[in-house]
């Protein structure tokens, strides 16, 4: 039996880490809201353009002269893999799980014989790749100061990724983020920046009668909205995705500080419980020593 | 006027507008247009302006626009805008942080052409300002 101040001390500290727990599940669960807002609110603005792109696309990507970014560079052998994660850690599987898609990503490219390239956003997916991966990371975007995601920020990224592009550092890019579903779920995903990738229920969208057979009046030029709209597309997924993982994130946090909190009530139920225990059994064991005692007079 | 128009009007931060309206009058980068149920479908790029639209009462509404799209289809018109503001939460602060904005595109601008563009949206700023 464990002696009585261990215990006692043992369950302070319990109580101590699951206080902490409990606060963090509650700034998780605050912030949660405010991040799966703006994270919805992104919705639209990001499945319309891929709509308008889609469109655009159906009649454009096979032409000649297309622009890189939406047919490609007509090769693969360089990969850029942007990989978003959170800058704290504590928030369960959240950044273990996008890791290792990318990391499995990586791999398989590595062994077929392709260049991979590592862009990370966010410290704790950086740390955990950089021990395996050094050679291949070329940058890392900090968001680190920044409370709420906004444009500025995935215009940062965007532009780097677009420039690097530019400069023929890459041909093909995926972008690697946690998808909002719920509180309890969040699904690590992968989506191809460039060459800009049509989702197929988009496409079956574009197809369906209301849209298709839409023959545009491009004011200005269709090839000049193109140049614009490409990059811009690149920008609103990536700011999309940042809007995303921070909302996972945050969920992700609150369900693990949750278990947290119920592991350490859990816990000081039993120390409490083993505590009585012994406090008791040294109870009776002084008795019988006093009864002992008397009776021995 | 039976026929409405279905109108979207989403920056990236939020939906600003879903619903039917009216008309829609569009600040093009090749001119303004009116957008009225039934249109041919368009694809646009915007100015920088001042989007107004008419709900199905009629009722006028007002919103900043910076930079974006507009697409007109299947008698729906989609607005993707950079920067969207509705007008009556658009002060001086947000505009003047905007004039700051466009005079450094003025500055940065490489050839005439993109500076002719970022000179045009700063002389509508301050012409916005000026009317506030």
């Amino acid at each position: 039996m464990a002696n009585l101040k261990e215990l006692k001390d043992r369950i302070a500290s319990v109580t101590a880490t699951q206080k902490i727990t409990r606060a963090m599940q509650m700034v998780a669960a605050a912030k949660l809201r405010r991040a799966q807002e703006a994270a919805l609110a992104a919705r639209p603005y990001s499945e319309r353009m891929n709509q308008v792109l889609s469109n655009l696309a159906n009649g454009n990507a096979s032409a000649e002269g297309a622009p890189k970014l939406l047919a490609g560079t007509g090769k693969d052998a360089t990969h850029l893999l942007v990989v978003a994660t959170s800058e704290r850690g504590l928030c369960g599987g959240f950044n273990s799980s996008i890791v290792k898609i990318a990391r499995e990503k990586a791999v398989s490219l590595m062994s077929a014989g392709k260049t991979v390239k590592i862009l990370c956003v966010g410290k704790k997916g950086h740390d955990v790749l950089k021990r395996q991966y050094s050679q291949q990371i070329v940058d890392l975007v900090e968001l680190r100061g920044v409370k709420n995601v906004g444009f500025v920020n995935a215009l940062e990224i965007g532009s780097k990724v677009l420039e690097m592009f530019e400069a023929g550092e890459f041909d093909v890019c995926t972008l690697y983020f946690a998808e909002f579903k719920s509180v309890i779920e969040q699904i690590p995903t992968a989506l191809q920046l460039i060459p800009a990738q049509i989702s197929s229920d988009n496409k079956a969208e574009a197809s369906a009668p209301n849209t298709s057979g839409a023959c545009y009046e491009y004011e200005p030029e269709e090839n000049e909205i193109l140049e614009v709209l490409l990059p811009r597309n690149v920008n609103v997924q990536i700011f999309r995705a940042l809007l995303e993982n921070s909302a996972s994130e945050q969920g992700a946090r609150m369900s693990a500080m949750d278990s947290a909190t119920r592991n350490a009530g859990e816990m000081i139920e039993k120390l409490t419980l083993t505590y009585n225990r012994s406090r008791q059994a040294k109870i009776t064991t002084e008795l019988i020593e006093i009864i002992s005692g008397a009776e021995a007079l | 006027m039976a026929q409405l128009l279905k109108f979207e009007l989403v920056s990236p931060e939020r939906l600003l507008r879903s619903g039917e309206v009216q008309e829609v009058i569009v600040p093009g980068s090749e001119g303004e247009f009116t957008v009225l149920p039934m249109h041919a479908p368009v694809l646009s790029t915007l100015k920088t302006g001042v989007i107004r639209f008419k709900d199905e009462g009629g009722a006028e509404f007002r919103v900043f626009v910076r930079g974006g799209f507009a697409e007109v289809v299947d008698n729906g018109l989609i607005i993707l805008a950079e920067t969207a503001i509705p007008m009556e939460e658009l002060d001086q602060d947000r505009l003047s942080q905007e004039i700051r904005n466009s005079q450094e595109d003025v500055a940065d601008a490489e050839d005439d052409e993109t500076r002719a563009k970022a000179q045009q949206a700063l002389d509508h700023l301050q012409q916005l300002q000026a009317s506030l």
